[in-house]
């Protein structure tokens, strides 16, 4: 998985939350300062930074529970995009 | 209901009404004063039906919710509606005008719902020929999550009035809390006051918009404090909503909060230009 994407989900969080520690694995909803207003923010975060599209079927809140999880949802996305191009 | 349902003005409440009718099944002929308004508003349809369940809503297939709305400029598009539900900005000339254009276009039987957050429906109702069947609803942001809404009949609205508005909501899964005539009727009497008096927190200095926020979610576990939730709203609204206050009751303790004018006229309106008291462009959390 590319640290970098981790990196830059991270560096999102971390500006919107510069407070707040926030371990890769930790569920940001847990947290309990962000709502599901917020994942909307993700998503249009994700989609824009990584120029991926997210289908209807990934767009589950279990996605963007965590950094990993979305770092993981990226690395899906942008390999199918791949493969497409070949 | 066996026509299509009228929404006018496709802002944010007006693209939210429109998204829950068609969602729930009805026809919708959504109307704006421009093709780049409504196209934007089609666009932001489809990406909330996406989020609809990262927001826990139920799973929507955005081209069959905006199959059934159709987008059109000017009053003339709704004059064969059964119900009109009337969503634009909370200024009294730009409502008039609008009430003016929709008493000529439509038949005497039209229902005209005034989804507005302060102006009084009796004032409204007055300057149609209708009067009878004039009524308010104050829809919720974001209107599909949100599972009621006030309903306000004014002076002269007809009992037949409430039950097509009742039968209308209901269809839309809205529970409808009956209030009185009274300008800000319950919500916005104390939400706009409450939103007002932050904002005069975060002017004065005695806290930032994150402070604020945090108190009001941490300590009295509020969801959301009042400066996200004028973010949400849009900080124009907020202004507006308080002068009406203002005008309405000609009471000091509704004067607007000199910051709100400042963002307002700055374009600061929150979420739906990227920024308000937090800044949603993702680049920082610049917060006023």
């Amino acid at each position: 998985m590319a640290e970098n994407v981790k990196d830059q989900i991270l560096g999102f969080l971390e500006s919107r939350f510069p407070d707040v520690e926030i371990p890769e694995t930790e569920d940001i909803f847990q947290l309990g300062f962000v709502n599901s207003l917020f994942a909307m923010e993700l998503v249009m975060f994700i989609e824009k930074t990584f120029g991926v599209t997210i289908p209807n079927d990934e767009l589950r809140l279990d996605n963007f529970r965590t950094v990993k999880s979305m770092a993981e949802l990226v690395d899906r996305r942008t390999a199918l995009a791949e493969t497409a191009e070949v | 209901m066996d026509r299509a349902i009228g929404v006018v003005g496709a802002g944010v409440m007006g693209v939210g009404v429109a998204q829950n009718l068609a969602q729930t099944g009805h026809e919708v002929v959504l109307v704006d004063t421009s093709e780049a308004i409504l196209a934007e508003a089609r666009a932001t349809i489809r990406n909330n039906c996406r989020m609809s369940r990262l927001t826990g809503g139920p799973e929507l297939d955005p081209d069959a919710v905006l199959a059934r709305i159709t987008t059109a400029v000017g009053a003339s598009a709704v004059a064969k509606v059964d119900i009109v539900v009337e969503n634009v900005t909370e200024n009294w000339d730009v409502k008039r005008g609008v009430y003016q254009e929709l008493d000529a276009a439509c038949g005497p039987d039209t229902v005209f719902v005034v989804n507005t957050s302060a102006i009084p429906i009796t004032q409204v109702a007055s300057i149609t020929k209708r009067p009878a069947n004039v009524i308010g609803v104050h829809f919720m942001n974001p209107v599909p999550a949100k599972p009621a809404v006030e309903m306000i009949p004014g002076v002269h609205t007809s009992e037949q009035t409430i039950e097509r508005t009742r039968a209308m909501l209901s269809a839309m899964g809205k529970r409808a809390i009956p209030v009185k005539d009274a300008c800000g009727f319950v919500s916005n009497r104390v939400l706009m006051l409450t939103v007002n008096e932050a904002a005069y927190l975060v002017h004065e200095g005695v806290a930032d918009a994150a402070g604020v926020d945090d108190v009001f979610r941490s300590c009295f576990g509020h969801p959301m404090g009042p400066l996200e939730t004028a973010d949400l709203i849009g900080v124009d609204t907020i202004l507006y909503s308080v002068e009406v206050l203002y005008d309405q009751y000609s009471d000091s303790k509704y004067r607007p909060c000199p910051l709100l004018r400042e963002m307002t006229a700055a374009g600061l309106h929150g979420r739906k230009t990227g920024r308000g008291f937090y800044d949603y462009g993702g680049s920082n959390r610049a917060v006023v």
